[in-house]
């Protein structure tokens, strides 16, 4: 995962509340077998429509997504965090993240920060007023700023140090190798290895027919 | 310190405890791996240049999509191709075992676990797959994870978890004749809530759950998720021994011995506290159907479709009404004169030899009733060769049912096994959900033995409204191994079993089964 210690890109208003993760990413797209190239299909359901915001040539790069309060609630499908980033997303600010969406998020670098409903009300206006207006996110100040205005926002601690170090949950995991090659020398020998692979003697199945 | 049996289990596999704020990392015994959930998994471990740490705690199997039908053909649909295609590719290039479609140890993964001897007491067993939940009935801590997280098993075999609660099931007595584990599982389901075990382990305990055989006792863990649980286990005895022994990956001799020894410390201490407990007189119980569309939405077969003005409470009246619209269902209706179309009886739910066999038992010699579809696909290859071997395929066929190969099939609709719209079934897996079995399709949960009831008299029944000629026990169960039929040796170290007889012709090895009729 890359190191994020800020991050400027255009900043994308999104006013819609309760924002559920179908509608983020349709049901249809996951019977896809690649963890990339979802970028089609977010926000698949509301992108035929001319008004939508990123169909609005100056949001169309946006990389910071500004939404309504309780945005990724619903279906737990990690696909939804991969479309946003697919896309270009790098920072989701709304004032209310749902749990698991928050977890997904943290695990795969796109960070979500929690902005009173206020000062997201003076993020949309600036960003409404001046279409493809910059927004830069610092975590290390905990602060989005767009034009002359800084609003700061909040996020653990712990989900924090984990995108400034770019450490993904695996990376963090692997810094504990040694404990877990320790842990596995201490591993009791009856406890079931699936190689080399033992099984009963083979035998062909028969093909069921339609009746 | 006392504890319980899931504390003792985590305990033992703490390869570091979280501190401030971060979460404990557990070490992973056992990570099966299916077409449906594993692809982005794999990808990541590509696109981060890493490696399976451990292939040899690895097992992958084809279930979710492979077809029941033409297993031998290409497959049609071009998604389930290109999802078993990736699996096929990736167990290759990191060098995972994999039972393919067509090998005789192909299966649903949490038959394939158990019946190869993988699933031991004293696990930590993981899938991505909710059900994996299933695993526990052997004292082993299962549970099913996301994507990211069969990503990070395959990669460190370990992962990070925050700490659970726990809390006791107890189900005292014996069950009456005709009911089953899948109706005490209903029952818990139907008093708890879909949401009642969130954040919980459940442990199943008691005088009823004692006296379950292996198969009934995997009934209950696997439907453990559907009451919100993250996982559901009951402490190993002798009956779970006897069931691992000889199995192609049980431990031998002095690891045997040595894990049995281990295996007997794994039960909760008397003076361990849980966080909750929930008690069921197995007495009280009868067979359980569901009449909605989520699995605790259910009710002895004896009682009638819900009202939804009757209910108190304004959600659940909602609820209900919408659940009962969706059903098709009118309000007041006995259950049992609701008439399906469809009787699937299959699943990581109830799949297993034990569930064909006591459907055999009510079937034999009879004909299903006119226009019902009977479905009948066994969870694993190796449970259908036992079947075959003990002639229940042809009892099935007698009867007028669909004899097919195994997979999860029609428990989920991901191959071509499904409902049409409006189609009503009486299904022995484990999810009643708005489409879930195919668009539009109703699904009502029964135990297998209510599926066979209900596909002779084509409405909603169980074995007591059939006039069973009373020498046949339908309750109890054979013992001996599942598997063991076949002869040409294939891989390294195959191991014997030996070849159970068909029950009902065995002069031993099968005392108190009584004859197949």
């Amino acid at each position: 995962m890359e190191k994020i210690h800020t991050h400027t890109g255009v900043g994308v208003p999104l006013r819609r509340s309760n924002v559920d993760t179908d509608q983020i990413i349709p049901a249809v797209y996951l019977k896809r077998v690649t963890r990339t190239g979802f970028e089609d299909a977010l926000f698949a359901a509301w992108r035929g429509d001319p008004s939508f915001v990123l169909n609005q040539e100056a949001y169309s790069t946006g990389s910071v997504l500004v939404a309504g309060p309780d945005f990724g609630t619903g279906s737990s499908r990690e696909h939804a965090v991969w479309a946003l980033k697919d896309y270009g997303f790098r920072v989701v600010l709304s004032s209310r993240f749902a749990d698991i969406f928050r977890g997904n998020s943290g695990k795969q670098g796109l960070v979500t920060g929690i902005v009173s409903p206020e000062d997201i009300e003076i993020l949309w206006k600036i960003l409404e007023t001046k279409p493809g207006t910059e927004v830069t996110v610092d975590l290390e100040a905990k602060t989005a700023t767009a034009d002359d205005v800084t609003v700061p926002f909040q996020i653990d601690d712990y989900t924090r140090w984990r995108l400034m170090e770019g450490l993904d949950d695996i990376g963090l995991t692997l810094q504990q190798e040694e404990k877990i090659t320790a842990f596995e020398e201490t591993r009791a020998s009856w406890r079931p290895k699936t190689l080399p692979a033992r099984h009963l003697p083979s035998v062909e199945i028969e093909a069921a027919r339609p009746v | 310190m006392a504890g319980t049996l899931a504390e003792k289990v985590w305990e033992a596999h703490l390869v570091r405890r979280g501190e401030g704020g971060s979460p404990d990392l557990l070490y992973i015994d056992l990570h099966l791996v299916h077409e449906v959930t594993s692809p982005q998994a794999f990808e990541g471990l590509r696109l981060a240049g890493r490696q399976v740490r451990r292939p040899d705690l690895t097992i992958a199997t084809e279930d979710h999509n492979t077809p029941t039908l033409d297993i031998d053909r290409p497959i049609a649909d071009v998604t389930s191709r290109t999802q078993i295609e990736t699996l096929r590719a990736n167990a290759r290039e990191f060098g995972v075992r994999l039972h393919s479609l067509g090998d005789a140890d192909q299966g649903i993964v949490h038959q394939v676990g158990p019946q190869l001897g993988l699933t031991m007491p004293g696990l930590t067993v993981v899938c991505g797959d909710s059900h994996t939940s299933t695993h526990g009935a052997f004292g082993a801590l299962a549970f099913g994870i996301g994507t990211s997280e069969v990503e990070h098993v395959l990669a460190t075999q370990t992962l990070p978890l925050a700490p659970f609660k726990t809390m006791a099931i107890t189900v005292n007595g014996t069950l009456p004749a005709g009911t089953t584990s899948k109706d005490i599982i209903l029952a818990i389901i139907a008093k708890i809530g879909t949401g009642g075990g969130q954040g919980y382990v459940l442990e199943y305990r008691g005088e009823a759950i004692r006296a379950l055989s292996m198969e009934a006792r995997m009934t209950i863990c696997n439907m453990s998720i559907e009451a919100g649980a993250r996982a559901g286990m009951i402490a190993p005895d002798e009956t779970t021994f006897e069931y691992l022994k000889g199995r192609p990956h049980a431990p031998e001799g002095e690891d045997w011995d040595a894990a049995i020894e281990y295996w007997k410390t794994l039960r909760t201490d008397d003076d361990a506290e849980f966080d909750a407990e929930v008690v069921l007189e197995a007495a009280d119980l009868e067979p359980f159907v569901t009449w909605g569309t989520n699995p605790g939405q259910g009710l002895p077969l004896s009682a009638s479709v819900p009202v939804p003005a009757d209910i108190a409470d304004e959600g659940d009246r909602e609820t209900a009404a919408k659940a009962l619209e969706y059903m098709g269902l009118v309000p007041g209706t006995p259950l049992r004169d609701i008439p399906v179309d469809t009787v699937f009886i299959g699943s990581c739910t109830n799949g297993r030899i034990e569930d064909l066999r006591s459907v055999a038992k009510v079937i034999k010699g009879r004909k299903k009733a006119g226009s019902v579809r009977v479905l009948v696909v066994p969870s694993s290859a190796r449970v259908r060769l036992q079947a075959e071997a003990e002639g229940l395929d042809v009892i099935f066929k007698e009867f007028g049912a669909e004899w097919r190969n195994a997979g999860c099939s029609m428990c989920l609709g991901m191959n071509p096994d499904q409902l049409a719209p409006g189609e009503r079934s009486a299904s022995t897996s484990n999810r009643n959900f708005e489409g879930r079995q195919g668009k539009g399709g109703r699904t009502h949960l029964v135990s297998p033995l209510v599926a066979a009831a209900t596909a002779i008299r084509g409405t909603l029944s169980s074995v007591a409204d059939l006039d069973l000629p009373h020498e046949i026990d339908i309750t109890t169960f054979d013992g001996t191994p599942l598997d063991g039929v076949g002869a040409s040796p294939l891989g390294e170290s195959v191991v014997d079993l030996p070849i159970p007889v068909a029950i009902g012709s065995a002069p031993g090895g099968s005392a108190g089964q009584p004859a197949l009729r």
